[in-house]
């Protein structure tokens, strides 16, 4: 690695991801290690950003509370009635009243993930504490409703008894095993989508260094950047629809 | 933590081995920023944002349903007066045509009448005209004879005669009826 920084190729595709102090000089400090929860690094700037992004959308877009809206009124709009109606959808009347919830992580998900996408700026989404901490938010909401309104009644949700029965207690351990593999595969989906996507992009910008290949490289670069912008969405998307989805079950446990 | 030192100076140099995503070292601040984040998005979107938006859509839910329900009531308004324009118009139409035949046959009426009443004043002015055109003709004759008698008389005088008035009428009279 030393070797090829010294001819001025080196590519480090998960440096953008490195967590640092965002008031520090790294020619003078040291600005990634021991860092205490209440500092203000980059993750901290990136997710104000978000917040930001989302009040502009969300609260400044909508203040002329028009009757034929503006753009950015209408944007925001549309972003409400998809995710009031996918709520409304997936999980069923009862589950209206967790919209808010849900906006708010399609929201800030979808925000993080396509200021990731500003080159130079960090996504806070790619990271798998942040991921997991959204997943589990989910996990353990979910399972707390559910044994909150249908109480030990909700196990009866890996109690298939449609199944002949014998084979129950084997689908039991099988749907227990899903169920706790569930925020796993939540966050790390989210996480690794991200991370990958950037860093094959990062790769690519290294390559455009080079001059026989750059054309090449720039040119991937930007089909990627495509690519990435729709991963961005889709994963905010498939998020929120998991989060409906697993809801459900703690909603409508009943029905089923 | 000898290689947690070596990869301080890495990364102070721009970068460092290894996935930062599992350095334990940062969850701390990342995740309290998130739940940071997270609540203030949360508080903004459900007593801000989200209810405002909600509103809005519920206004012009609201204001499109009743546009239209107006629009309708105002379509069978509409239809409404054009049957009863059209029923007016029809019904102006027949007593324009009654009373134009009433006033006609009103006119031939009077006219006949007036026609009658001349007729009979024609008739009574002819026959007077005929009365008085007779009676001047009579005068006429008689004030001839009459002139002539009394001019052959100044005439015999004038010529020295003694005039008898008997001999001259007579006279006079034949002459005139001759």
């Amino acid at each position: 690695m030393t070797d090829v920084a010294e001819t001025g190729f080196a590519i480090h595709p998960m440096d953008q991801f490195i967590v640092k102090r965002f008031f520090c000089d790294a020619a003078h400090a040291d600005c990634t290690t021991n860092i205490e929860w209440y500092e203000i690094t980059n993750v901290t700037v990136w997710m104000a950003a978000t917040v930001l992004a989302i009040v502009a959308l969300m609260v400044f877009g909508s203040r002329g509370r028009a009757i034929i809206p503006s753009r950015i009124q209408s944007v925001g709009e549309m972003i409400y009635g998809f995710i009031y109606k996918m709520v409304e959808d997936v999980t069923g009347h009862d589950g209206v009243k967790y919209f808010p919830y849900v906006m708010t992580l399609f929201l800030f998900i979808l925000f993080a993930n396509l200021l990731g996408l500003i080159p130079g700026s960090f996504t806070t989404t790619s990271h798998v504490a942040v991921t997991v901490t959204l997943a589990l938010m989910v996990f353990l909401g979910v399972t707390l409703l559910g044994l909150a309104k249908n109480g030990l009644g909700f196990l009866g949700m890996f109690w298939v008894s449609s199944a002949p029965l014998a084979l129950r207690p084997v689908l039991a351990v099988i749907e227990v095993i899903s169920y706790f593999v569930r925020p796993v595969s939540h966050s790390i989906r989210l996480a690794g989508n991200l991370m990958a996507g950037h860093a094959v992009m990062k790769v690519f910008a290294g390559f455009a260094s080079m001059a026989v290949i750059s054309p090449v490289a720039v040119g991937a670069v930007t089909a990627i950047y495509g690519l990435e912008l729709l991963v961005a969405v889709v994963q905010a998307y498939v998020f929120t629809i998991l989060t409906c989805v697993y809801l459900k079950d703690a909603v409508g446990g009943a029905h089923h | 933590m000898a290689t947690e030192a070596h990869e301080a100076a890495a990364g102070a140099a721009g970068h460092s081995a290894g996935m930062p995503q599992l350095d334990t070292s940062t969850w701390g601040n990342q995740i309290t920023w998130l739940l940071v984040a997270l609540v203030v998005i949360y508080l903004v979107l459900r007593f801000v944002a989200l209810p405002r938006i909600g509103a809005v859509l519920a206004d012009r839910s609201s204001t499109i349903t009743n546009d239209l329900a107006a629009a309708e009531e105002l379509k069978q308004k509409a239809l409404a007066a054009e049957k009863a324009y059209l029923a007016a118009l029809d019904k102006a139409r027949a007593e324009a045509g009654k009373i134009a035949a009433e006033t006609k046959a009103e006119i031939q009426a009077e006219l006949d009448k007036e026609i009658a009443k001349a007729d009979v004043q024609i008739a009574a002015k002819s026959a007077e005209s005929e009365g008085r055109i007779a009676e001047i003709r009579a005068g006429a004759l008689e004030a001839v004879t009459e002139v002539a008698k009394d001019t052959a008389k100044e005439l015999v005088s004038a010529l020295g005669g003694k005039a008898d008035a008997r001999s001259i009428t007579a006279a006079v009279t034949a002459k005139v009826k001759g």
